[in-house]
């Protein structure tokens, strides 16, 4: 039995999210091989070879790989996969782009979003924005699944692998055009230990500069509900809930957030939750471990005041 | 161009569902149920490249039982020109539901299928790729703006870091997200006109296509419930609990 993973990272750097599915991986058992597919991604093939647990790092370096688009991707997997019999991969915006397509040409199903292993065949999943947990056993001859990484806790970086070069270079129709990213100082929003999100009730994006306040001096990462994204406040890479990111931080500060059940399923398995509204009805405060009804014009400075 | 739709019908997002007790499966027994918010989206955008006289017919397939005629008559009323009803009692995995499409697809050769992102019941987030690889198509995920330039398509993505613009040959797969559009209202008389717009029922023998079983679903359970903590009453002490119980602080 052999694993598969494809690595999450820009070019330069290989993501975090890679070794929580390595964990992932490893929980099923077997031989951990990691896919990187890139363009001058040498860095980041050193730093996936160092993932306890993996023996095999295989990169395909040619700037078909650049932008990582699936159609190119899933290609090159195809061509490899005869050799594994679960390919995984992180569910990022790369992962659930490019998997299905995977699978579709290997003719078997996929499992999205998987947060717990059960077996070799058997795997869990939320399903209805996470009010129910399906186990589901798979009969495919090969296993293709995203992994959600919230659920698993990274592997160290302890191991050595050997490294090995793939010489395909797979080139498709779809024409990469261009690409702006949010740049910020901030930790991201998957990887954060603490989460400070606003909504709705921030009333302006100009309003959110108090909540990155708060953020920078908890070395936090800020999020938003879609409410707030809508009005274009922020930017949408920083929704979370079920169509957005899916986070479970240490501590997770939802600032102006009445907690819609598409909101809570991207946030509800964090440690520790904090909610901040004036509505004492607000359905947050039901998941909430510590709630203060106040408004937060006043509560978010003073919190930062104290902290 | 013809633009394929395919819709879904799913219980309403405002609804919490519970699980049956046996863990078989959620009870949708009496829900109310709705157009998948996604598929809506998919019908806007493919109505709106038809008022900017891009699109000249718009159809809008879905799989499921009798019941689901009632979302495409949902899509009808919000422009779509005629619909397609694959019949099944079964749930199907997206894969098979892919092959059906591919199938409905090659009946229809419309240039551009346009589906939503994501199912809020199945949260898979894959046919839309499958039916894109089996077809042999380019892909668009989680598009926020889409353009039709000739015979090519320029769509912008959402993507985890923020935005990436890609440009590809028709015909081409796009599925959508929730910032493409705003989708409209169906008003009384294209409630009433949708009413006698061709909807062509076929079966799953009709499409000529044969599925495998991929996988069993052997239980299904409510996640851990999380209590309710303690409302505190001022800042001072939510910092001191923070600090001194949580210690995440």
């Amino acid at each position: 039995m052999t694993i598969l993973v494809l690595a999450e990272h820009d070019n330069a750097q290989l993501k975090a999210d890679t070794a929580k599915v390595v964990a992932a991986a490893s929980a099923i058992g077997g031989d951990i091989h990691v896919l990187v597919a890139g363009s001058q991604c040498n860095d980041v093939a050193q730093a996936a070879k160092s993932l306890a647990g993996v023996s095999k790092v295989l990169i395909a370096d040619s700037a078909v790989y650049a932008n990582q688009l699936a159609e190119n991707t899933a290609k090159l997997i195809l061509d490899i996969a005869s050799d594994y019999s679960h390919i995984l991969a992180a569910a990022s915006s790369v992962g659930k782009d490019t998997l299905p397509r995977v699978a579709a040409l290997l003719d078997v199903s996929q499992l999205s979003e998987v947060v717990a292993v059960q077996s070799e065949d058997t795997f869990v999943r939320p399903i209805y924005a996470g009010n129910a947990l399906a186990t589901v056993q798979s009969l495919d001859d090969k296993k293709v699944m995203t992994v959600r990484s919230s659920a698993f806790d990274a592997v160290a970086a302890t191991g050595d692998a050997e490294v090995v070069a793939l010489t395909q270079a797979i080139s498709a129709s779809t024409e990469f055009v261009s690409q702006t990213l949010t740049v910020s100082a901030r930790p991201e929003l998957g990887n954060a230990g603490i989460i400070v999100s606003g909504g709705r009730g921030m009333g302006s994006g100009e309003n959110f500069a108090i909540l990155e306040q708060l953020a920078d001096k908890l070395g936090a990462a800020v999020g938003a509900s879609r409410a707030a994204v809508d009005a274009g406040f922020v930017p949408n890479d920083l929704q979370v809930g079920q169509t957005g990111k899916i986070v479970a931080p240490d501590l997770y500060i939802a600032v102006g957030i009445s907690g819609a059940i598409q909101h809570l399923a991207g946030m509800k398995d964090s440690k520790v939750i904090v909610a901040i509204n004036k509505d004492p009805e607000a359905p947050i405060f039901q998941v909430a471990d510590y709630g203060l009804e106040a408004d937060l014009f006043d509560a978010v400075p003073a919190l930062n005041n104290l902290i | 161009m013809k633009v394929l739709v395919p819709v879904k019908r799913v219980v309403d997002a405002n609804v919490k569902v519970r699980v049956k007790a046996d863990n078989s499966n959620v009870d949708t027994a009496n829900l109310k149920m709705a157009l998948n918010p996604f598929c809506e989206i998919a019908v806007e955008e493919a109505v709106r490249l038809k008022e900017a006289g891009v699109v000249t017919e718009i159809v809008v397939v879905t799989i499921g039982n009798k019941s689901a005629q009632e979302q495409l008559r949902t899509a009808m009323a919000l422009g779509a020109d005629r619909a397609i009803h694959v019949e099944t009692d079964e749930e199907l995995v997206p894969l098979s539901i892919a092959k059906l499409l591919l199938a409905v697809q090659q009946k229809e050769q419309a240039q551009l299928v346009v589906f939503g992102k994501q199912s809020i019941d199945g949260d898979n987030n894959q046919t839309g790729q499958m039916l894109a690889a089996l077809a042999d198509m380019p892909q668009a995920t989680f598009a926020s703006e889409v353009k039709v330039e000739d015979s090519n398509i320029v769509v912008t993505r959402e993507i985890d870091g923020g935005l990436q613009t890609l440009k590809m040959a028709l015909p081409a797969v796009v599925t959508v997200d929730l910032r493409l559009n705003e989708p409209r209202y169906a008003s009384l008389p294209n409630i009433m006109k949708a009413k006698r717009k061709p909807l062509e029922s076929l079966s799953i023998d009709d499409l000529g296509v044969t599925l495998k079983s991929h996988q069993t679903v052997l239980n299904v359970a409510p996640p851990a419930e999380r209590q309710a903590g303690i409302m505190v009453s001022s800042v001072e002490e939510l910092v001191e609990k923070l600090k001194n119980e949580a210690k995440v602080i």
